[in-house]
This record gives structure tokens, sequence and C-alpha cells, in this order.
């Protein structure tokens, strides 16, 4: 059976300083950062807030998914001395290269992470807020989830999926691959124009994704060369004999809601489908890296994408080769696998849905989808005031799209539906999840910050006065939950009981 | 091994107008449409003043 899908995004924001000069990106986002924590520090509530480092000794990113290590002296570097925080809903809220990134905790079901999404952009508009207070008059600091600069310069936003490590990489590599280059048609967050060399705005006056042009590899270690579509990053921060995670580079940073719930619940059921190899039928993409391409750049979705071997499908009959294939893996072994019949049940029901909707009129989704509220609103901007698309006006309106001020963001304005409320958002801004290892991580740094002294995805280490540091490792994602050790979280009163309860 | 399976069945059935440039003919979009006139008419107060400028001057190196 299918492996549990625990799961988890990583978002870099795209980080702009007012009227600040030359502004250095990673002094506004250690900025950014340190004024959100030093706020937390001060208001003294019931959860006080950790001044705990990540602990880097399990990061190995430079490991490869084909067992290979010939690309070592390309890998991601790991930057250790920047400001890293992990917070007590069990993320981590960091400065990676030029941006502020957060991590959500691992979440056991699409909704949990749609809801610690929320929650990750609550946190970051606080953090502006708390910013700026400090700032000299008229300078702010502003971030934008988005994917790109419109300049060529593209930032990520990451999903994970634990997955079993016994299923061959090179079956999830040739299976998912149609997934991630299909999918784009319900997970993008639209663009104005392209960033591909030599593509005009005439060619390409709107596409339907941020990211699609960044990508020259089918399959590779790099995220920020040479991007390929299937990432062989393999650092499972779980037990390795038993576990990987597949990290995906491929998505575009979501407003909406229902486009985040569909770029991780239809995913996660798929990769389930890969490791009890139950797809119907696999098809082979000529040439995938174009095929991106082609799909971002074809608002008709109709463009058929060539098959190896010849023959072609479109974009869509893909999905719904992917969709019938996930509903009757659904009714012959259940959902268990990503969450229960509940939200799976969810996931099959939206998917249908945006599949059905795309083919018959994609605006109808313009209360659902990023790509095609944006393209509505642009696209009307435009017609009412008789402008181009190269207009630098429709430029500014798509980055404004994404801006993270509440006064400011055009998004918050267009009435897309939500899936959580703000109110369990909030709570999520402080509080893990509860039903996976993130409620062990963030309920000890409730209890105890003063005695941990770094965490990580993994493992925790604690201080507890003349004793050596003792760490905790936590190599199963699925334990240290609440239903594992809320108990005996509640009857520790100091670390060093806890630390003994366990025996380590 | 994937298997190399051309594709077998027939295109679903679909109108052949532009899609993206079809207004939506429904309730729901005839209430969104209504909706965005209503945004449309208010937005300016909101967009970025000096669009060139700030499409210039967002620059965001080093990203993943």
């Amino acid at each position: 059976m299918a492996l549990r899908k625990i799961l988890g995004m990583e978002t870099e924001f795209g980080i702009f300083h007012r009227r600040a000069g030359d502004s250095n990106p990673i002094a506004a986002s250690s900025v950014l950062i340190n004024a959100y924590i030093n706020s937390l520090d001060r208001s003294g509530t019931a959860s006080p807030i950790p001044r705990v480092g990540w602990d880097f000794v399990d990061e190995t990113p430079a490991n490869d998914a084909r067992g290979l290590n010939l690309f070592t002296a390309m890998a991601p570097e790991v930057e250790i001395h920047l400001v890293n925080a992990v917070l007590t809903n069990g993320a981590r809220y960091y400065v990676d290269h030029a941006h502020p990134e957060l991590s959500t905790p691992e979440c056991a079901d699409p909704l949990t992470v749609v809801l610690y999404d929320r929650a990750a952009e609550m946190i970051l508009v606080e953090s502006m807020r708390q910013a700026n207070a400090a700032l000299p008059e008229g300078e702010e600091i502003v971030v934008y989830k988005n994917n790109s600069d419109r300049k060529g310069n593209s930032y990520g936003t990451h999903e994970n999926y634990l997955m079993d490590r016994t299923t061959p990489f090179s079956r999830v590599v040739a299976q998912i691959m149609p997934h991630f280059v299909t999918r784009q048609i319900y997970t993008g967050a639209g663009k104005v124009g392209s960033e591909a060399v030599g593509i005009s705005s005439e060619q390409v006056p709107f596409q339907i994704t941020q990211r699609a042009d960044f990508f020259e590899e089918q399959v590779g270690l790099e995220t920020t060369l040479k991007r390929p579509i299937v990432n062989t990053r393999d650092e499972p921060h779980a037990d390795a004999k038993k576990y990987r995670r597949l990290h995906v580079i491929v998505g575009d940073a979501n407003l909406s809601q229902v486009s985040t719930f569909l770029k991780i619940g239809p995913t996660a059921l798929v990769l389930c489908l890969v490791e009890d190899d139950c797809l119907d039928r696999t098809f082979v993409l000529k040439d995938p890296v174009l095929a991106m391409r082609q799909v971002s750049y074809d608002l008709s979705l109709r463009r058929p994408l060539e098959l190896d071997g010849g023959g072609s499908i479109t974009a869509l009959d893909m999905q719904w080769e992917y969709f019938r294939s996930a509903q009757r893996y659904a009714e012959s072994r259940g959902l268990d696998c990503i969450g229960g019949e509940e939200v799976g049940g969810e996931v099959l029901r939206r998917w249908e849905h945006v599949l059905t909707a795309l083919e018959s009129d994609p605006m109808q989704l313009a209360d659902q989808l990023d790509w095609v509220a944006k393209y509505r609103l642009i696209n009307g901007y435009r017609e009412r005031h008789d402008l181009r698309w190269n207009d630098a006006r429709m430029a500014a309106m798509d980055l404004q799209y994404h801006d993270m001020r509440p006064a400011k963001s055009l998004f918050s304005r267009l009435g897309v539906e939500t899936l959580v409320d703000d109110a369990d958002a909030a709570v999520a801004m402080s509080e893990p999840p509860e039903d996976t290892r993130a409620y062990f991580r963030g309920k000890c740094l409730q209890k105890w910050s003063d005695d941990i002294v770094a965490a990580n995805w993994d493992s925790m280490v604690f201080d507890i006065g003349d004793d050596p540091l003792r760490r905790v490792p936590m190599m199963e994602p699925t334990r240290g939950t609440k239903a594992h050790v809320g108990s005996l979280l509640a009857e520790c009163e100091t670390s060093s009981e806890l630390l003994r309860r366990l025996g380590s | 091994m994937p298997e190399r399976t051309q594709k077998q069945r027939p295109a679903p059935q679909r109108s052949e107008e532009a899609l993206v440039d079809t207004p939506a003919k429904s309730e729901a979009g005839e209430k969104l449409k209504a909706d965005l006139d209503d945004l449309l008419d208010e937005i300016d107060d909101v967009l970025e003043t000096n669009a060139e400028d700030f499409v210039k001057s967002y620059i965001q190196k080093g990203g993943q």
C-alpha cells in the first residue's frame, strides 16, 4: 500500500525595500524576520518564542536520488550564518539566498497544507508590519508571494512529499513528469508576457504560469540554474532506509487556496498511484521541457502535446487520464494515503470540477484559480483603457496581484473562494499540526524553548544544564503526534523529565 | 519502463470559439462580470502610481 503522504511547502518570497536606495535584499530579509521574532519575544503571550536556531547537521542537499554524485560542485549551498528560526507551529522561517523563506511544518493532508500556507502568509504580513514600524520615515519593506521579477530572475515555491524508498526512482520520474507538465492548467498563478529569450509580447501576451519559462532540463539536482522538471535532491529528513522525500520545484506560488489545494492534493494522490503502480496508462512526452511552455502559453488549453513514438494529447486530456486512474484507485483502495475519505473526496471533487470547467469555459473559474482570476482582472483593465499587453501598467498589475500588503493586494479584492478560516490560520501561526512530528517540535518549543539549543526536521537538541547536549531523533514523520506524545508532554514539568521518560 | 501508448480515444467534444475570449454566460458568470466592473471602477486608487518605475525597480536575484 502507498505510504501516507506527509506534505509540506517552502515559499521564497520576493522582497522589495522601497525608498531605501541600494538596499541589500539579504539585509532586508533579516530585518523582516528579526522584527517578527522580536515582536513575539516582547508579546510575552502563552507561546514564548524560541530563540532556537536551525541545526544543519543533517542537511545534505547535494545527495542525488539517482545515486549519482557527479554534480557536487554545482550543488546547492547551505548558508548557515543567516537568520534561521524555528517557530512554535513547527515551521522554519529563514533567509535563503536573498529571500525570506518560510517552510511549513509537516502536514498529514492537503487541506492542512493550505491552512499552514495561509498561516505563513499571515506571518509575512505581520513581519512587514513589525519591520516597517521600526524603519525610517518613508522607507518600507514589501513582500510579494510570486516567483519572478519579470527580468529573468525566478525564486521558488517548493513542495515536499514523503515517499516509499522501495519505489524505483525511475518509475517516479517517468510517471510524475507528465503530471507536472499538465497540472499547470490549474496550478498556474499567471504571468503577463514571457521571460524566455526571444519570446515577444505579441507571441505570449499572457501565460498560465510564473515558472514555466525557467525550466531547462527534464531531471536533475539543480534548483537555481538549468532547473529540472523533476528534482533529484535525495534528502529525506527522515529514516533514509525507508523513505524518500520528493522535492518538487516546478510549481507556482499561489494566492488562491483552491489552487494550492489542487497543487498538493492531486499530486499527492498521483504519487500514491505511482507507489502502487496503479496508473491505467503511462504517457511519455516527446519533449517535456518544451511542453512545459506549450502548456503555459496556451490559454485555449487545446494545443496537443507530442508523445514519444507518435501521437499527441492535450494537457486537459492528460489530466483526465490521471483523474480517472485516481478515481478508480480511490474506489478500490480508499483515500487514507492522503488523509482519509473526507479530504481525499474533496480533492477528487474539486479536481473533477476544475477539469470540467476548464473544458467548457475557463473564465468560470475566476473565483477559484489564480491564473484565471489574474487574467480576468488585467485583461478587463486592459480592455477598459484600451492598453496593449506590453504596457507597463499590465506588468505592474501582475506584480501587484502578489503584493502581500492587505491594502495593496489586488488578489484580495477579487473575491476568490477560500478553503480555510483566517481565524484558524491565525491559531496555526503559533500552534503545530497535531498529526505529524511537527507537534512534538512545536510543543517542546512552546514549553521549553530555553532548554533547546537547536532543532531541524528530524531532531532536536536539548541543553539541560550540566549534562552533555542531548539530541532527540525524530526520524519518523508520523510519530511525535498528539496521539503519541500529547499526554507525555502535558505530564512533564521539565525538559529533563521529558528526556528521562523518552529514555534518551 | 513506462508503457508507450498513443492517444486512443477521440478528444472530448468542445465548442470551437476561442475559450478565453468567450464571456461567461451563466448566472454566476454575470455576477462575476458585474463584480469586475465595480472593481475596475475603483482600482485606480490602489494601483502603483508610477507603473514603469515600479516594474523597473523590482529586481530579485539569488532565488531557487
